[in-house]
């Protein structure tokens, strides 16, 4: 009897069992024929072996930057990125991590169906990223593991309506309907670019788009050449500054310091590469039956999605608002320099999306100046987000690499610093309250 | 047949363009067509018969053969259109 116990326990604390378990409860719910339900298990099973495996070998690039980070200028600097970070977390909180993305889609749902929130959150690997996030900060609270779970999820539910919803009024004013929300974790960042857009836009602001732009900058949207590109540039200013007798005794086994660089810095590349082929393995059957349960459950569902969506709207917006906000990222990184604080180093992937749409909302309220001044302040934030965020992050917030986009900061943060205050209990009562709030009918517009 | 929906990280608005080909197909009554979605990076040549890009992206993947932009890629009727369009020249109507 024992042995059978201590054999489903072990079964359910494989997070890859325990996804494929779910995406198989989908595809059957979902009356799929036998080789789609094979097909689909097996693929959410593997996917998430392949997100393992690609944290390792991330790993191996992030932990010699980081100790030649530290040589070089004696603080600690940290790369913001998703994939990492959440491939690294998973070793560890995988199982809670699938369960909590689980019951929070459907949390979600229920949010939708009862309250004037009609938004169903459709970016997976956001949700994934976010429920992974939640898992980290619910145990390092002090929750014990189904309480973890349920707050977990509940809190998931709550950012994923809640993010969509700020950023609405923002999204009817780009699109000109009400139809499509966005469903993209760094919705503060853009609600702010927005506000400081139309602070700074003046009466008749001039559009980006009517600026001619060079072509010839496309290659930045393939996120692994961007990645590679930016990687090597900043594992070079930090390997020469670290120093070439440093890095060939201790790191690098006397490979030439340079070249030891450039393949470390092809690593990270090649990490977040293979973690997206996990993220899509994984999402491929978890994502459809979420969209066609809501659909069916939730009347007028406003669906939450990517953020490219937006990125149409305005091209050059886009273009612009990458650099302003890299330009954020390096004028922040400079002052935490001077500072002596933690180093947050501007990663290329959270800029070009997350700076892109900010450019996209600050165009669409302000104009040129708006796109500007509004993806600077973006930048600005998701640098200084991920210095108040590591601390709630327990262990992993020494792991040279965290979460990036605003969002995460904002919802860590908050509930990590309520876990500070009145641990486990504090969480639990905003999370009421926050669930009280939402539930009013009243039809007032929801403010950013 | 094969179709490849492609965006540059391949994970929320190809898989969401993949889920709104597949519904079209389903209202036109066309069955036996594979939809698969993927990142700009791992998308090559032979992977698919007929790509589907958004616009801001089309010059990237002009290499991948037979490509179809979609100037708005939450506009379901632009994406009936043009699947309707792609399935007649393929004599799947």
């Amino acid at each position: 009897m024992n042995s059978v116990l201590t054999t489903l326990v072990d079964i359910l604390s494989q997070p890859a069992i325990l996804v494929a378990m779910i995406a198989l409860i989908g595809l059957i719910a979902q009356r799929k024929n036998l080789s789609d339900t094979m097909k689909g298990t097996t693929k959410t099973f593997v996917g998430f072996l392949v997100i393992a495996a690609g944290a390792g070998i991330l790993e191996t690039s992030l932990i010699p930057f980081g100790t030649m980070f530290q040589e070089a200028f004696n603080v600690a600097g940290v790369v913001p990125n998703n994939e990492a970070i959440v491939a690294l977390a998973l070793n560890e909180y995988g199982s809670n991590t699938a369960l909590i993305m689980f019951f929070g889609m459907i949390v979600n749902i229920l949010i939708a169906r009862f309250t004037r929130f009609k938004y169903i959150f459709l970016t997976g690997h956001h949700a994934l990223y976010m429920a992974c996030m939640l898992a980290v900060i619910m145990a390092v609270a002090g929750f014990s593991t189904v309480p973890q779970i349920a707050a977990g999820a509940i809190a998931l539910g709550i950012i994923m309506t809640l993010s969509p919803a700020i950023l609405q009024p923002f999204m009817r004013k780009l699109t000109g309907n009400d139809n499509v929300a966005l469903g993209h974790f760094s919705a503060v960042g853009y609600a702010v670019s927005g506000l400081v857009g139309k602070a700074v836009g003046g009466k008749e602001p001039t559009s980006t788009e009517k600026i001619n732009f060079p072509k010839g900058l496309g290659f930045l949207r393939d996120s692994t050449v961007s990645i590679a590109l930016t990687m090597i540039v900043m594992y070079f200013v930090v390997a020469i500054a670290a120093g070439p007798t440093f890095i060939e005794a201790e790191l690098s086994d006397g490979t030439n310091f340079l070249v030891f660089s450039l393949i470390q810095a092809g690593n990270f590349a090649a990490g977040v590469f293979v973690i997206l082929a996990g993220v899509r393995l994984v999402l491929a059957e978890i994502v459809p039956a979420f969209k066609g349960i809501s659909t069916k459950l939730v009347p007028n569902a406003k669906p939450a999605l990517d953020v490219p969506i937006v990125f149409t709207y305005a091209p050059n917006a886009v273009l612009i608002g990458f650099f302003s906000s890299f330009a954020g990222g390096l004028f922040s990184m400079i002052f935490m320099a001077l500072a002596g604080s933690t180093i947050i180093l501007p990663g290329v992937v959270p800029h070009f999306f997350t700076g892109a749409a900010a450019g996209v909302f600050g165009n669409a309220m302000g104009g040129i100046r708006g796109a500007v001044a509004g993806s600077f302040v973006n930048g600005i934030l998701i640098s200084f987000l991920p210095v108040f965020l590591l601390p709630v992050l327990g262990e992993l917030g020494f792991a040279n690499t965290t979460f990036s986009d605003a969002d995460f900061g904002v919802g860590g943060i908050f509930f990590g610093s309520l876990a500070n205050f009145g641990g486990p209990i504090a969480i639990v009562i905003s999370l009421i309250v926050i669930l009280l709030l939402m539930a009013i009918p009243f039809k007032k517009k929801a403010t950013a | 047949m094969k179709i490849l929906a492609v965006c540059s990280s391949g994970l929320g608005t190809s898989f969401m363009v993949e889920m709104n080909i597949n519904q079209v197909l389903g209202e036109l009554g066309i069955t036996g067509v594979e939809v698969n979605h993927s990142d700009l990076s791992s998308a090559s040549p032979g992977d698919a018969d007929v790509y589907f890009l958004a616009k801001d992206i089309a010059e990237g993947g002009a290499h991948l053969g037979e490509v179809i932009v979609l100037d708005n890629i939450i506009d379901m009727d632009e994406l009936r259109d043009k699947v309707r369009k792609m399935a007649e020249e393929k004599n799947l109507i």
